[in-house]
Parts: C-alpha cells; sequence; structure tokens
C-alpha cells in the first residue's frame, strides 16, 4: 500500500474516532431541522426556505470541518510529537503532508455525503423539487472545501493552531468579498491603496465563484462550462496552495 | 563500516527576537558507532543528546559538520528504510489499538500485510504485550507505551535501532525490561545507540559509552577504560589502634576507627606494602584490601561540571 495512502487512510480513522466530527453532524441536522421549523412558519416558498436552509447548513459544516481539522492536521502532530515516529519511516514530507490532506478530504466527503443524504430526505418530506441545480451548487461547495482545507493546512505548516485558524478564516471571509476588494481598488484616490487592494483582489481566492447557492434554491442550472470552469479554478488555486504546503514544510525542524 | 560517523556536529537555533544572541546546542560533536555494539549517549538534561538524534533521523537539520548513518548521509529516506528509531516520550496515536498500531507503522515501511501479520504476533509476544493487542494506547501504561514503541523501530528488522531515552520515567520493572530488549537486540547482531541520563542502565548494557556535555563530546570508550585502573585502595584491619600508627596518618587520605577494626583508605597503591608491613608489626589483622575504581558516576559528575 502506498505510504501516502497508509498516512491518509489513518488519519481517516483519526477523525472518525474524534467525537468533534460526529457533533458536527449532529449539529448540520439539527440546522436542517431548524430549516423545516422555519418552513412551517412559512406560508409562501417554505420549498424554498428549505432548500437555503440545507445548503447553506452543508456548506457552513463543511468549511467549519475543513479550517478547525485542516489546522490541526499538521499542528497537532508536531505538538503531540506523533510526528517523530512517522518521520523516521522512509516517507517523504511531501507524501506525509499529502496524505494528511487526502485523509481530511475522505472525511469531508463522507460528511458531506451523509449530510446530502439527509437533505435529499428533508425535500423529499416536503415534496420541494430535485433538480440538478442542487448538486451542481453541492460539487463546487465540495471544491471550496478541498480549497479552504488546503488553506487551513498551510498556514498550519508554519504557524500555531489559534494563528492557522484566523488566518485561514480571514482569507475564507476575504474570499467571499473579492468583489468588494475590485470596487476599493476602483473607487480609491490612493493610488498606494488601489495597488494594494487590486493585489489582494488577485492574490486572494475568488470563493464567490464557487458559490451558486442562490441560483440552485430557485432551480438555476448555471451552463456547464461555468461549472468547469469554476471547478477547474478551485482546483488549480488548491494545487498552488498545497505546493506552497510542501515547500514549506521541507523545511521545517521538529 | 561505521554505522554511525559524526564529525564536527554543529547545531545553532536562531532567536525568534532580532537582538537575541543564537543559541548553540551541539559545537562540533565527533563520535562513531561500530557495528553490533551498544552505545550509551550519555549526557545531562539539555547537553543536546535528542538534538543530536534528531539531526540523525532527518527531522531536524545540522548548521554544520558531517552525520552518516550506515554509511550515507543521515536523514534520507533510503537510509530511514534501514532504521529504527523510538523518540523520547514517546508521543502516539493513541486512538489506536496496539495491533493496529504496529500495522500502520508495518504499512509504513513497506511491509507486505501477510508478511506483516505474523511480524505483528511475534512482536506482541517478544515485548510481552500479546494480552493487551485490542487495547488502545491510551490505556496504556508508560512502560506499556516504551515496550510498544520499542517494537515499532524494530518492526521491520532493522539492523540498527536509535532509542532516546528509553529507560526514563519507568519503574525498576520497566526498565529491566527494555534493558533485556536492548541486550536480546544485540544478540541478533543489531546496533543500537540510545541516548540517556541514567547511569546503571549505561554501566550495565553497553560496549562503549560517550559522555555529551554542552554539545560536545568529552569522553568516549569502554567503561571499563572510562572509570580506569584502580585510583584509591581500601583497606581493613582488626587489631590495630588508628593513633598508634603514626605512619598510617602520612600514608592515607582518610582513616576512621569503628571498635577494634580500622578502615583505611590509601590514595594509590604505591604505599600499600609498606602499610600492610606496619599492620603485621602491630600484631594486627588484615580483614581485607579492596581497590576502588571511579565510578562511572563519578566520571559523569565530573565531565559535566555538576550539572547532571
Amino acid at each position: 500500500m502506498s505510504r501516502l495512502l497508509v498516512i491518509g487512510l489513518n488519519t481517516f480513522r483519526e477523525n472518525l474516532r474524534d467525537k468533534i466530527l460526529y457533533n458536527l453532524l449532529v449539529f448540520a441536522v439539527l440546522l436542517i431541522g431548524v430549516s423545516i421549523l422555519l418552513a412551517d412558519l412559512s406560508i409562501m416558498e417554505h420549498q424554498k426556505i428549505v432548500t437555503d436552509m440545507g445548503l447553506a447548513s452543508i456548506n457552513l459544516v463543511g468549511v467549519i470541518i475543513a479550517i478547525f481539522v485542516g489546522i490541526g492536521l499538521v499542528s497537532k502532530e508536531i505538538e503531540r510529537r506523533t510526528v517523530y515516529t512517522i518521520m523516521a519511516r522512509p516517507i517523504s514530507r511531501t507524501q506525509f503532508l499529502l496524505g494528511k490532506y487526502l485523509g481530511l478530504v475522505l472525511t469531508l466527503f463522507v460528511n458531506v455525503v451523509v449530510m446530502v443524504a439527509v437533505f435529499l430526505l428533508t425535500l423529499q418530506v416536503y415534496h420541494a423539487p430535485v433538480h440538478g441545480a442542487l448538486f451542481q451548487a453541492i460539487q463546487l461547495m465540495f471544491i471550496e472545501m478541498l480549497l479552504v482545507t488546503a488553506l487551513a493546512l498551510f498556514f498550519s505548516t508554519f504557524s500555531s493552531s489559534t494563528l492557522s485558524a484566523i488566518l485561514a478564516l480571514g482569507l475564507y471571509v476575504v474570499g467571499h468579498l473579492t468583489a468588494d476588494l475590485q470596487g476599493l481598488a476602483e473607487s480609491s484616490r490612493s493610488d498606494m491603496l488601489k495597488g494594494v487592494m487590486t493585489s489582494l483582489y488577485y492574490l486572494c481566492p475568488n470563493l464567490e465563484l464557487l458559490n451558486i447557492k442562490g441560483q440552485a434554491a430557485m432551480g438555476q442550472v448555471v451552463p456547464l462550462s461555468y461549472q468547469a470552469l469554476a471547478s477547474a479554478y478551485g482546483l488549480l488555486y488548491t494545487a498552488l496552495v498545497l505546493t506552497g504546503a510542501c515547500l514549506v514544510f521541507q523545511r521545517r525542524d521538529f | 563500516m561505521e554505522q554511525i560517523l559524526i564529525e564536527g556536529l554543529t547545531k545553532t537555533f536562531r532567536s525568534g527576537w532580532p537582538g537575541r544572541p543564537p543559541v548553540t546546542v551541539l559545537d562540533g560533536l565527533s563520535l562513531s558507532v561500530r557495528k553490533g555494539e551498544i552505545y550509551g549517549f550519555l549526557g545531562p538534561n539539555g547537553s543536546g543528546k535528542t538534538t543530536t538524534l534528531k539531526i540523525l533521523m532527518g527531522l531536524m537539520r545540522a548548521t554544520g559538520g558531517r552525520a552518516e548513518v550506515l554509511g550515507k548521509p543521515a536523514g534520507t529516506v533510503e537510509v530511514r528504510r534501514r532504521i529504527g528509531f523510538l523518540p523520547e516520550g514517546p508521543y502516539f496515536y493513541d486512538y489506536l489499538t496496539a495491533e493496529e498500531f504496529l500495522f500502520f507503522y508495518g504499512h509504513l515501511a513497506g511491509l507486505a500485510h501477510v508478511e506483516l501479520g505474523q511480524r505483528v504476533v511475534h512482536l506482541l509476544d517478544l515485548v510481552g504485550l500479546t494480552h493487551a493487542r485490542d487495547r488502545q494506547l491510551r490505556k496504556f501504561s508508560k512502560g506499556m507505551l516504551q515496550r510498544i514503541g520499542l517494537a515499532q523501530a524494530i518492526i521491520h528488522d532493522p539492523g540498527l535501532v536509535i532509542l532516546d531515552e528509553p529507560m526514563s520515567g519507568l519503574d525498576p520493572i520497566g526498565r529491566k525490561q527494555i534493558r533485556d530488549l536492548i541486550l536480546s537486540l544485540r544478540d541478533q547482531g543489531k546496533t543500537v545507540f540510545f541516548s540517556t541520563h541514567i547511569i546503571p542502565d549505561v554501566e550495565m548494557i553497553c560496549d562503549r559509552v560517550g559522555i555529551i556535555v554542552k554539545g560536545r563530546l568529552l569522553e568516549s570508550g569502554r567503561v571499563e577504560e572510562l572509570v580506569g585502573q584502580a585510583h584509591s585502595v581500601e583497606v581493613i584491619c582488626d587489631g590495630v589502634k588508628a593513633d598508634q600508627l603514626s605512619l598510617f596518618a602520612s600514608a592515607s587520605t582518610r582513616m576512621v576507627q569503628q571498635g577494634g577494626r580500622c578502615l583505611i583508605m590509601l590514595p594509590g597503591p604505591e604505599r600499600l606494602e609498606e602499610v600492610l608491613a606496619a599492620i603485621r608489626a602491630q600484631g594486627g589483622r588484615l580483614v581485607s584490601v579492596t581497590p576502588q575504581k571511579r565510578s562511572l558516576e563519578e566520571l559523569f559528575v565530573q565531565k559535566s561540571g555538576g550539572q547532571a
């Protein structure tokens, strides 16, 4: 078995035995439950509310797992010194890092599958339509989770868990506001501010590209070319961040 | 071929704050470990033992000097394939059972699943943990953790085993179990390099010892060579009053009279015959003559300047 896979499967096992993940699953079920409650209260558009809340819950829980488990992937190994015996084995640092990433991606995938199943069941209960647009939104949400996990992993290769969480959360928020950065740059009179905002706009991931929840809730299918391009953008950004993480991790002393 | 060869190894840590001087942990350390021996790497806390081991395992980069393991630069994937390592602590994934734990490290070492199954059964038996095979490591005692840690270090049957403080924090029974395991590794022809600050462990099982203080190797050699020749002689006799023997006062470093028995400590064997003749001349009876060797502990305390 490839060493990368051994690390990945063990990380997945660790996540499964970690009670936090089960709590998050309960949290997702609760959120979807709240959406049912809201739908009961609202006379109009209750199907849309269920769809909206369901997608938002899956997204929120996925991103929370990606950030808060992602920041511990490497820093926890170093703080707990478990990395010593792993890196004493014939395994490269890149294999270790990508293995840890793979393990969390697998965890996220299983979580998303469970949440989507609960979501679809809820839609069935409310006779809400299940259409392709929902799956498009979920697929792009998963790409966003891959990217956010990579960011959390990147920060955790050189900073503490707390700082990594702040940086990853910050970048996640900024990533959804890149259009505002561009707007600020355009309306700014200061050349320096314009320069900084434009740089940030190009440097930060544009996570809004991966957000089509609004359209999906209304049943609007986005063109496949958009979906493919947005996915490619997210995956390319993820690959770049992972490469950066590997380069930083390569130089670390334990 | 030397199993471990270290020449002029240095490691300096930069301070995180500007203006603060860097800290030198290893300062031109040189040592070598030969095939088939147990080498004890002895030093007080903070002397650079763990840093040296981390550099050998590739967990840390040296600032300068040379470190070779099995004839190749230390820390490469190729070298790590052929050595076993147990860090100080040790810290493992405590959610794994003993069996899962050994399978995990066996797979990382590249062993096939079938071959690994037999190996895991054998190792659990060797370290006396067959009864705890399905127990999670979080429920293990410190001694059990050290034993399962040693099992993971040798899961791939390496020729060289590097152990960081393997006996630290264990009770006498736990220490004996680890000592016996280390001795059994040597009996199988393996080389063992281990760091410690517990002197009796070194005296009991090591073929050679190196004493590291402040990042430098101050002494290295066989234990007998290091503790050296007898440097004082203890003479015990009966029926002689010390105050009758002015000779003893000038020849000895210490005299103790207890009832009819007299203990005379001579600084060396040079005047022994003279003292024995004087005892006989006084009608005394010789009880014992014991050459006193310098203990490794004395040497260690002397070399480390009392830091131990």
